[in-house]
């Protein structure tokens, strides 16, 4: 509806619906129903990143079961399903959560930018001529249009990097993801990326493990205290566990040496795996 | 004796909606410190006026904390840095002598400067006109206590309905949202039995108008730190909750419950 003429300049619309879509989908439509999109795949996620880091402490027992980890996902559902299909939905299903939670925060950015007055063009964030000293918000939270798409670059270099191998080269081994691993995180410029990117997505995690129950609506003062300190116990969790490798190929805790199999033999990873 | 204090001001003037607008800089002497920041200012206009220069428009009207009319962000901090305080009630005794005080209006796009100081803050009576009330037969008052509320229900109610409409959560927003006014509108009617049969109406209604003007919550909690009457950001939960169970529900079948 049209604002009438007399109405203060103040009451005419900044963003206008056109038309509402069918549901679900006028749900996508609101602000917040794209903060429940955001929490929800934040949720999947979420349970992604801790899933990962879990399955990656397979690196600590050793080449062996390292290459039984990287083979059991492959062939998750057992003989019910064709090799690497399982797999395959996991990967997509992911995808599909990473394209929707990066739209959905892409968008309510933009238009937080639209309805602030001088908000600067990445953060979105809206500007005072004094400094504002924020209160309430901290580091993780006004960081979050940063760290987001850290994690995004991060991701995509560490498919490059280690599902692909582009710069091992003939150094990646397929079936030997500790020797990969090892590879690629034994080089300092690489570990540099993996710290400050894994620390990135634990700031990340910080903020949005909280925010996620405001998102959805999941509050009642008996426990809310609970939301942060669960915030803080995932986050510092992952820190840990993520951390740890780069730390300790550097350190030169986690090597090569002392292999039962050669790099490279991995017939021979298969044949030590199934005997155990 | 009270003190009296010597300031700087760097006050935004800005002669209408169209003009680019800049900073000033005045002098405030001798100001007492038992004034409010209001009549601080009012005692700069009185210099003004006498010496035939424009005085500083600024928004006010009950100096008493309860109108919500008053604005401006002192400093960077909505109100001022006091906690729970409105600009009239902010007294000067919080300030230093010497000091350097910035004042800039309230800033969001859907907030367009008036003139100086003074905002157009009539989004926020959309926002009120798109469901902010009950709809009842009037006529004789109906008797006290003819629908029973469970205390703690009234209580929650009266805290979210505290609310002034002052539009300081918004100033302070990074994102410029108005979650905070509208969850505490709505939580106001929607938590006791008198708004039942609208309340998911409501819900969808005030929340797409809000969203036509405002932009959206990144949950950082600035609105409430700002917030004069301390509204709660657990009423934004209970708006992002009620607005996707609005949309999920079929009322035909199940009614407004
Ligand atoms: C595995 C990686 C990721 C995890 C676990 C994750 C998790 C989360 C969670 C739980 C939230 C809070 C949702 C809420 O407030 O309801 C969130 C918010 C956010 N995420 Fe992510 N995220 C990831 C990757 C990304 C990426 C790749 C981007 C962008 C390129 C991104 C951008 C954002 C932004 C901007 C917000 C806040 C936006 C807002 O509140 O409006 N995230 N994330
Ligand atoms: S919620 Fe608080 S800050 Fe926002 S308009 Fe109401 S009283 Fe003012
Ligand atoms: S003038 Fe009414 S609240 Fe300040």
């Amino acid at each position: 509806m049209a604002a009438p003429a007399t109405s203060p300049p103040g009451s005419t619309p900044i963003f206008r619906r056109k038309w509402q879509l069918p549901f679900p989908l006028n749900i996508y439509q609101s602000s917040i129903g794209r903060k429940w999109v955001m929490a929800l795949t934040g949720i999947g996620l979420l349970g992604f990143v801790v899933v990962h880091m879990i399955g990656n402490l397979h690196i600590y027992e050793g080449p062996v079961q390292s290459h039984e980890y990287a083979e059991s996902l492959r062939s998750l559902g057992g003989g019910l399903m064709p090799r690497t299909f399982l797999l395959w939905v996991l990967r997509l299903g992911l995808a599909g959560m990473f394209v929707l939670h990066i739209h959905s925060a892409y968008s309510l950015k933009e238009r937080s930018r639209k309805a602030s007055d001088k908000a600067d063009f990445i953060g979105g964030e809206k500007k005072y001529h004094s400094k504002r000293d924020y209160v309430a918000a901290n580091y993780a939270s006004r960081t979050m249009r940063w760290t987001g798409p850290i994690i995004l670059l991060y991701l995509l270099f560490h498919l490059a990097d280690l599902t692909w191998g582009w710069w091992l080269g003939d150094n990646y081994v397929l079936g030997d993801p500790y020797h990969n691993v090892v590879a690629s995180l034994s080089n300092l410029p690489v570990a540099i990326i993996y710290v400050v990117a894994n620390v990135a997505l634990v700031i990340h995690i910080f903020h949005g493990t909280w925010s996620l129950f405001q998102s959805l609506g999941i509050n009642n003062p008996k426990y809310n205290e609970l939301r942060r300190t669960l915030a803080k116990l995932v986050a510092g969790v992952i820190l840990v566990g993520n951390l740890s490798f780069p730390v300790l190929v550097q350190t030169g805790l986690i090597d090569d040496d002392n292999r039962t199999c050669d790099v490279g033999d991995v017939t021979c990873l298969e044949h030590q795996a199934e005997k155990h | 004796m009270s003190r009296e204090l010597n300031l700087t001001l760097q006050i935004w003037r800005q002669e209408g909606p169209h003009d680019d607008g800049h900073f000033e800089t005045y002098a405030a002497t001798g100001i007492s410190e038992d004034m409010s920041f209001l009549e601080m200012l009012d005692i700069v206009n009185e210099g003004l006026i006498q010496d035939g220069n424009v005085p500083i428009e600024f928004d006010h009207d009950c100096r008493e904390g309860i109108c919500g009319t008053c604005s401006l962000m002192i400093n960077g901090q909505a109100h001022g840095q006091e906690k729970a305080t409105t600009t009239c009630q902010l007294h000067m005794r919080k300030f230093n002598d010497g000091d350097t005080i910035v004042v800039e209006p309230f800033r969001a796009r859907a907030f367009p400067v008036v003139r100086d100081l003074v905002v157009d803050r009539s989004a926020f009576d959309r926002i009120i006109e798109a469901g902010g009330y009950i709809s009842v037969n009037t006529g004789a008052a109906s008797d006290a206590n003819l629908t029973p509320v469970p205390k703690e229900a009234s209580d929650t109610s009266f805290d979210a309905a505290a609310c002034i409409g002052c539009g300081a959560c918004v100033a302070a927003c990074p994102n410029s949202a108005a979650q905070l006014f509208t969850s505490a509108k709505l939580a106001h009617l929607n938590l006791i039995p008198q708004g039942q049969p609208q309340r998911f109406e409501r819900t969808e209604s005030m929340v797409e108008t809000m969203e036509s003007f405002f932009g959206s919550c990144t949950n950082h909690g600035e609105c409430h730190e700002a917030c004069p009457k301390e509204i709660s950001l657990d009423f934004i939960a209970f708006m992002n909750r009620d607005y996707v169970k609005a949309k999920v529900k079929n009322r035909k079948l199940a009614g407004q419950t």
